[in-house]
């Protein structure tokens, strides 16, 4: 022997499997099984500030619902005793002492110079607020959605007391009240103009995709027109184009079909491009060399391929409908009161030496600003899970 | 090349017609005109029109006759520069918009030089230190700037300017200036105040624009001869300068066409805020009172001035790419 030491003959007892190299792990399987839907899910979980912009979406159109609830006044309740009353802010602790949350009540005085109310916060009247509870005072009571009467808020003044947490407007009325009504009529316009320009966008942009020739080069110069005109002078014809005499419900549903009208092209063309560049797919050769009929073809293969797509572009252009709503409303040309948007209420800060002097009246601006980024990370995160095989 | 440009500008023309017909609709729209409207004004008042006079005014504006015949005498007296005549003001319509057509033309055009400036100085550092602290922060303060809308902003760098520096920084130049002639002082005026609503307009469009540009910067920025011309050691600032800046640098020149209208779009709005003799708010009054003829002029001059910016970003874009040029009068 010369110091060599064998190495002992080894065998592994398990049945060999010729499989083990491409074997795949269950998570694995899980992600290649998965259905398309279900892969975009998980894309889009990943996106984090998408997903905590959904969330903060769906808590305000959640809120539209029960508006009245959440609302300690109702929308058109005026206190006359408090004008242009700036915002409460709600303490915890009075003097030192564990209060819980409590608003202090004002002084008022008129300034004489000025020719205006001045307030002054009273520090001997403590006003607790109460919760969940069943309102008694001026302006409480309401009709669930105009049907059910009801006074039932989550949050209510102290017994004589006020509560304007947002201050008050001039004839007295609550901005933070008008800001939660005002969110039903603009997160709905934004919501009913999409759907509009989706229908449209599909029917006529789906039309010039399928049938090509004539029909396609109508629509591509129909849409190149409207795209090279500047939106909102059209819109602001458009919504002055609306008879004055029309009921408030009218005019809303005027406002966002002429939103709808002007944005259908961007999808329209997103439809058409995308029908093009899908009809040459392999998957879509293979189905027609079956013999699938195009009917067949374009709702079982061509539409789900790029319905997540176009879902992703149609919430980038939500936001561009609310402000193009607030804009028009600022304006006065959009809607009018009585019905309340976030518009119609920035319409009373437009005068720059009424918004000095009673800033709050710009509050309705920040509900507008975090929709609008809201609805932008949200359809920048549909966007990149849109397509998840990438 | 010339090619190009002429089938371009044939293809303006029916769109040119298109939009006229459009805006025509459009200012015929409302019920009524702007006589029923003055009627109704001078009768709550509690004054009297004779009839014959309305009668009069009309026939000499020719409201008598059908819409399509008003069309064609709206379209022809255009070709020849007569925009028709504003009934609010009592003058011709040709007389009143110069100015503010001049004025809305120099805050747009501002508001472009503007966004391509801040774009490319911020664009390309976001590209080049990408996932830096400062490519983050420019990042965030882009989204945000892209989710404000303009007249919000100007609304609030109003209240701030009011609240501390007390001033009003509405208008476009000194109130001394206004309704005289051109002048140096009051070119200087005008400079500076125009770099307020330069800022409020040129923000969202600025916003997408360093997106854009960072986005297509990092493409090439990851590409071989990049790599290759690092390899040959030449310097890390000439080698972005000389190939990859300019490759990235075409949405500069293609996006003109979408910039444009929003540019005007967002001036039109933001004038009306900070108040700026430009269209915006002689444009919104012309609605409201149907002033036909002047709104009409308005919509058509905006909508021309966009379609004309439309088309010289085409041949420029055709001048630089020669796919473009060469691909005939084909789409893109």
């Amino acid at each position: 022997m010369t110091g060599r030491t064998d190495i002992p003959h080894y065998v592994n007892p398990a049945p060999f499997d010729p499989h083990s190299v491409t074997a795949i792990t269950p998570e694995q399987e899980r992600y290649y099984t998965a259905s398309q839907w279900q892969l975009m899910w998980w894309r889009f979980k990943r996106h984090r500030l998408a997903v905590v912009s959904g969330a903060f979406l769906l808590a305000m159109y959640f809120s539209i619902l029960i508006s009245e609830f959440i609302a300690p006044y109702d929308l058109h309740h005026r206190n006359t005793q408090m004008l242009f009353a700036p915002p409460q802010a709600i303490h915890l602790f009075h003097d030192g002492d564990f209060v819980g949350p409590f608003v202090y009540g004002y002084k008022k005085s008129l300034d004489m110079v000025k020719m205006r109310w001045t307030y002054e916060e009273d520090r001997t009247k403590v006003q607790s607020l109460r919760f969940f509870c069943i309102g008694d005072y001026p302006g409480a009571a309401y009709e669930f959605w105009g049907l059910i009467e009801g006074s039932f808020h989550f949050a209510c003044p102290a017994d004589g007391g006020s509560f304007h947490m947002m201050g008050t407007d001039r004839l007295g009325r609550d901005m933070f009240s008008r800001i939660v009504y005002g969110a039903r009529i603009s997160l709905t316009v934004g919501l009913i103009g999409i759907t509009l320009s989706f229908v449209l966008g599909l029917a006529i942009g789906g039309a010039a995709g399928y049938y090509g020739g004539i029909t396609d080069t109508i629509v591509q110069r129909i849409i190149e027109i409207i795209r090279s005109f500047p939106e909102l002078p059209l819109w602001m014809a458009l919504s002055a184009a609306l008879p004055v005499n029309w009921s408030p419900i009218l005019v809303y549903l005027g406002i966002t079909f002429i939103l709808a009208l002007l944005d259908w092209p961007g999808l329209a063309r997103a439809v058409r491009s995308k029908l093009l560049a899908l009809r040459e797919e392999d998957f879509c050769t293979a189905a027609q060399l079956m013999g699938a009929r195009p009917k067949r073809i374009i709702y079982r293969h061509l539409l789900p391929s790029f319905m997540s797509h176009l879902i992703a572009s149609a919430t980038l252009s939500i936001p561009s409908m609310i402000l193009a709503e607030t804009a028009l409303s600022f304006l006065g040309l959009g809607l009018r009161p009585p019905i309340t948007s976030w518009g119609v209420l920035l319409n009373e800060a437009q005068n720059i030496n009424v918004v000095a002097i009673y800033p709050w009246l710009m509050l309705p601006v920040v509900p507008v600003i975090l929709v609008v980024l809201a609805f932008q990370f949200l359809g920048d995160g549909l966007r990149d899970a849109a397509d998840p095989y990438k | 090349m010339l090619r190009y440009t002429v089938h371009r500008l044939i293809v303006m023309v029916p769109t040119l017609l298109a939009i006229s017909v459009m805006v025509f609709v459009i200012i015929q729209l409302p019920p009524g005109d702007y006589f029923t409207t003055y009627v109704d004004e001078l009768k709550s008042q509690g004054e009297n029109v004779s009839a014959d006079r309305i009668e009069f005014l009309k026939q000499q504006y020719g409201f008598d006759r059908p819409p399509v015949e008003q069309y064609f005498v709206w379209v022809f007296g255009m070709l020849q520069g007569d925009f028709g005549y504003s009934f609010e003001h009592s003058l011709p319509v040709a007389d009143i918009i110069g100015d503010r057509i001049l004025l809305t033309f120099i805050v747009s055009f501002s508001t472009i030089v503007f966004t391509w400036v801040v774009s490319f100085i911020i664009g390309t550092y976001s590209a080049v230190y990408q996932y830096s602290l400062g490519d983050y922060a420019l990042s965030f303060l882009g989204f945000v700037g892209l989710a404000t809308p303009n007249f919000l902003l100007a609304l609030v760098l109003l209240w701030l300017a009011n609240v501390y520096f007390g001033t009003s920084i509405g208008g476009l130049m000194d109130p001394d200036y206004l309704d005289q002639p051109w002048s140096w002082g009051k070119m200087l005026s005008v400079l500076e105040h125009l770099w307020i609503p330069v800022v409020v307009i040129g923000t969202s469009g600025t916003a997408g624009m360093i997106r854009r540009l960072r986005a297509n910067l990092l493409d090439e920025l990851h590409k071989q001869y990049v790599v290759t011309a690092r390899a040959k050691g030449l310097h890390p600032f000439k080698i972005l300068v000389k190939y990859p800046l300019r490759m990235a640098l075409n949405p500069f020149i293609a996006d003109i066409g979408n910039l444009l209208p929003q540019v005007i779009s967002g001036a039109a709005i933001v004038s009306v805020v900070l108040s700026l003799p430009t269209t915006g708010p002689m444009l919104l009054r012309a609605l409201q009172s149907q002033d036909m003829y002047l709104a009409g002029s308005f919509l058509m001059v905006l909508a021309l001035l966009t379609v004309f910016g439309t088309l010289l970003s085409d041949i420029a874009l055709a001048i630089l790419d020669p796919r473009i040029r060469l691909g005939g009068g084909a789409e893109k």
